[in-house]
């Protein structure tokens, strides 16, 4: 104890053990977002990949010629073949999709799959299923479908994220839908940073503090929050209805056979730019307040002019908290869903979106829409098409952090 | 700004100021400031914290006005002409009255960047390289530096920043270089350096200091002006304005003498 006229107890153990306390709590609860995160990522990859059980309306072995196995002939093999099966009707409409002498031979035989051998499946097991329990399903599938066979299947491979959607669980991928998203994403980022960037210049550095500006600034705040449906009925009314001609792409002298009307590519990247631009103007606004008033000040003093500090210190100082926020809207509006439904997103189109007056699908909603269907591959498609949205999704966020970095490291 | 007609003989005193008062909103920060800034010699403010001697500096370059709300009254003339008049363009004032500041505050850009960028923006017609080299051997930094200009400015010690920041200054060719407590955050070595640096500044530009250290003020500077609270208001104002050694040896002034000799209190 410390001599003096006042009495202490300072009970350093005491301290000390409330913050390990604490310390052990916050572990605790990291540990727990830790679990859910690798639950949430296992549960999405035990539905990606599994046995199913295929019965093919035609044996492929009946298709051998002169002993060579189907997988093994020629594409000019495989034409004759689909020629030879197919009515002359159907033959020359897939013929007209595309002419058969600039098809590759991949697509050849995928269509000799999809049209003539037919496989469909039976029932599918997730990965865990198929990794404990593969006698049982050998099994089952030997008592209930004796003509089927039973392979593992990978959801997510190379064709699933080249092909167009397809009706068929085994030759649909997602390419149209990976094009929507990346379509919607880059008009959305062309509509909101710009604005969104000169809006937050004009509001931490030009604007006088009034009642008016308060009253704007508070308001954005508020807007980043509005639930997301909100802003689909707001560009179904504008964007959709109200400029029609401009989003269908008709001022422009482009006349859509598939007649989108305004329920394009463009309206929905729109929609998307107006949902992300508060959080754009927040993150940069933040940005610049945070670039330090003593740069301003050394701008000032060697008798630089407003709008020259801006630009050559303001503007690259926030530059990496601009883009922070950039990542942000991204990340939000890759995965928006129910705007897009509003919109008018398309949830079974086969071609890609070829101009911003195409009509389009996303991934989310490409997902959402597996999901619905009772048949128990197309959960196991909507698991993989999760995959690629992960993947999209940190691609493009790797991008620009790298972006990012690159003018952290100049400045 | 622009001077027309005949060449005139440069006044003696660079910076005048008469009744100079400044408000931030209602607050009366400075009263009633009268000094007279010599041509090529170095002039001290000094005196307690709080009594406005950077308010003081800064409004001789009209740094002032950054903050909102702020307000003069009085006048302070440049070269005979009033700074604070509608048609005097601020960003013009700042281009002939330069300033350092009291942390050293180098742009996140390359050293060589640092001293150019200044010159760029006011149409440099000249070499660069040579603009640069020149205003670095005026700040003492050259031998330091002159292998990694192209590092940044940041990477430098505090010191050699505060010189980095003078060199930047000297860029633009001020006539006058207002420095608010240039080595305050420094330590005694780099302290002295730049003390010395302003020696030799002072043979081509006038120089202004505002300093808590009244020895720094006593070792480098010409004349001083003393600042002081005034006893009804409160607010700050010149007591005393005098060549140095007469304000450290025989001020007038009963308070500025308590002052020096350390009674302030």
């Amino acid at each position: 104890m410390k001599a003096g006229i006042w009495s202490f107890d300072s009970n350093p153990e005491g301290r000390h053990r409330r913050g390990a306390a604490w310390r052990k709590g916050l572990f605790a609860v990291t540990v727990l977002g830790i679990v859910a995160l690798v639950t949430l990522l296992l549960n999405i990859l035990n539905g990606a990949f599994g046995y199913a059980a295929l019965e093919a309306r035609v044996d492929p072995a009946s298709l051998a010629v002169d002993g060579v196995p189907l997988e093994e002939q020629s594409r000019e093999q495989l034409v004759a073949l689909l020629q030879a099966t197919l009515s002359s009707g159907a033959f020359n409409k897939l013929n007209t999709d595309k002419p058969f002498s600039e098809r590759s031979r991949t697509n050849v035989y995928d269509l000799v799959l999809e049209r003539i051998v037919r496989p469909d499946i039976r029932e599918t097991w997730n990965l865990w299923e198929s990794l404990t329990r593969l006698s049982e399903i050998r099994a089952f599938t030997q008592s209930e479908f004796p003509e089927a066979r039973l392979q593992f299947i990978n959801w997510l491979n190379p064709r699933f994220v080249t092909r167009p959607q397809t009706s068929e669980a085994l030759t649909a991928g997602v390419r149209t839908a990976i094009l929507g998203s990346l379509w919607t994403i880059l008009f959305a980022i062309l509509l909101a940073f710009p604005i969104g960037v000169s809006a937050a210049i004009y509001l931490e550095e030009f604007a006088t503090d009034n009642r008016l500006t308060r009253l704007i600034r508070t308001n954005i705040n508020n807007l980043a929050g509005v639930p997301s449906i909100v802003y689909g009925i707001l560009g179904l009314a504008i964007f959709v209805r109200a400029l029609e001609p401009l989003t269908s792409g008709e001022v422009f002298g482009i006349v859509n056979p598939t007649t989108a009307n305004g329920r394009t590519v463009l309206s929905a990247g729109l929609t998307l730019g107006l949902l992300v631009l508060p959080l754009i103007i927040i993150n940069a606004q933040e940005a610049i307040r945070a670039v330090p008033q003593s740069l301003r000040q050394a701008s000032y003093g060697i008798g630089a002019t407003k709008w020259q500090t801006i630009w050559s210190h303001v503007l690259p100082g926030a530059l990496p908290g601009i883009l922070t926020g950039t990542i942000l809207a991204i990340s939000r509006a890759i995965g928006e869903t129910a705007p897009l439904v509003v919109v008018g997103a398309s949830t079974a189109i086969s071609f890609d979106p070829a101009s911003p007056f195409s009509k389009f699908t996303t991934l989310p909603i490409q997902i959402y829409q597996w999901t619905a269907r009772p048949q128990a591959e197309f959960r196991s498609l909507a698991a993989a098409a999760s995959l690629v949205l992960l993947g999209l999704l940190l691609s493009l966020n790797a991008a620009a952090i790298l972006l990012r970095n690159r003018y952290s490291r100049r400045s | 700004m622009t001077q027309n007609g005949a060449p005139q003989p440069p006044l003696e005193h660079v910076i005048e100021t008469k009744e100079l008062g400044i408000f931030y909103g209602a607050f009366r920060a400075v009263t009633d400031v009268n000094v007279k800034i010599r041509r090529n010699k170095i002039s001290a403010i000094i005196g307690p914290s709080g009594c406005g001697k950077t308010t003081l500096l800064r409004a001789f370059n009209r740094m002032n006005e950054l903050l909102p709300g702020t307000r003069v009254e009085g006048k302070v003339l440049f070269d005979g002409q009033s700074l604070y008049e509608p048609s005097v363009d601020p960003v013009e004032v700042r281009y002939r009255i330069g300033m350092v500041f009291q942390r050293p505050n180098p742009f996140p850009k390359s050293i060589h960047e640092n001293v150019a960028w200044g010159a760029r923006i006011h149409g440099f017609q000249g070499n660069m390289e040579e603009l640069v080299e020149s205003c670095l051997r005026q700040a003492a930094l050259w031998d330091e530096v002159k292998d990694k200009l192209t590092q940044s400015g940041l990477a430098l010690s505090g010191g050699q920043q505060q010189r980095l920041c003078i060199a930047r200054a000297l860029a633009v060719q001020p006539e006058v270089i207002l420095m608010d407590e240039p080595a305050s955050a420094l330590d005694p070595i780099a302290t002295l350096k730049i003390e010395e640096l302003m020696q030799d500044l002072k043979q081509r530009y006038t120089i202004v200091i505002v300093t808590h250290n009244m020895q720094q003020a006593a070792r480098v500077s010409d004349y001083t002006a003393m600042m002081m609270l005034t006893e009804d208001d409160s607010s700050g104002t010149v007591i005393e304005f005098d060549e140095t050694n007469v304000i450290f040896t025989r001020p007038r002034n009963k308070r500025t003498e308590d002052y020096v000799t350390g009674r302030y209190g």
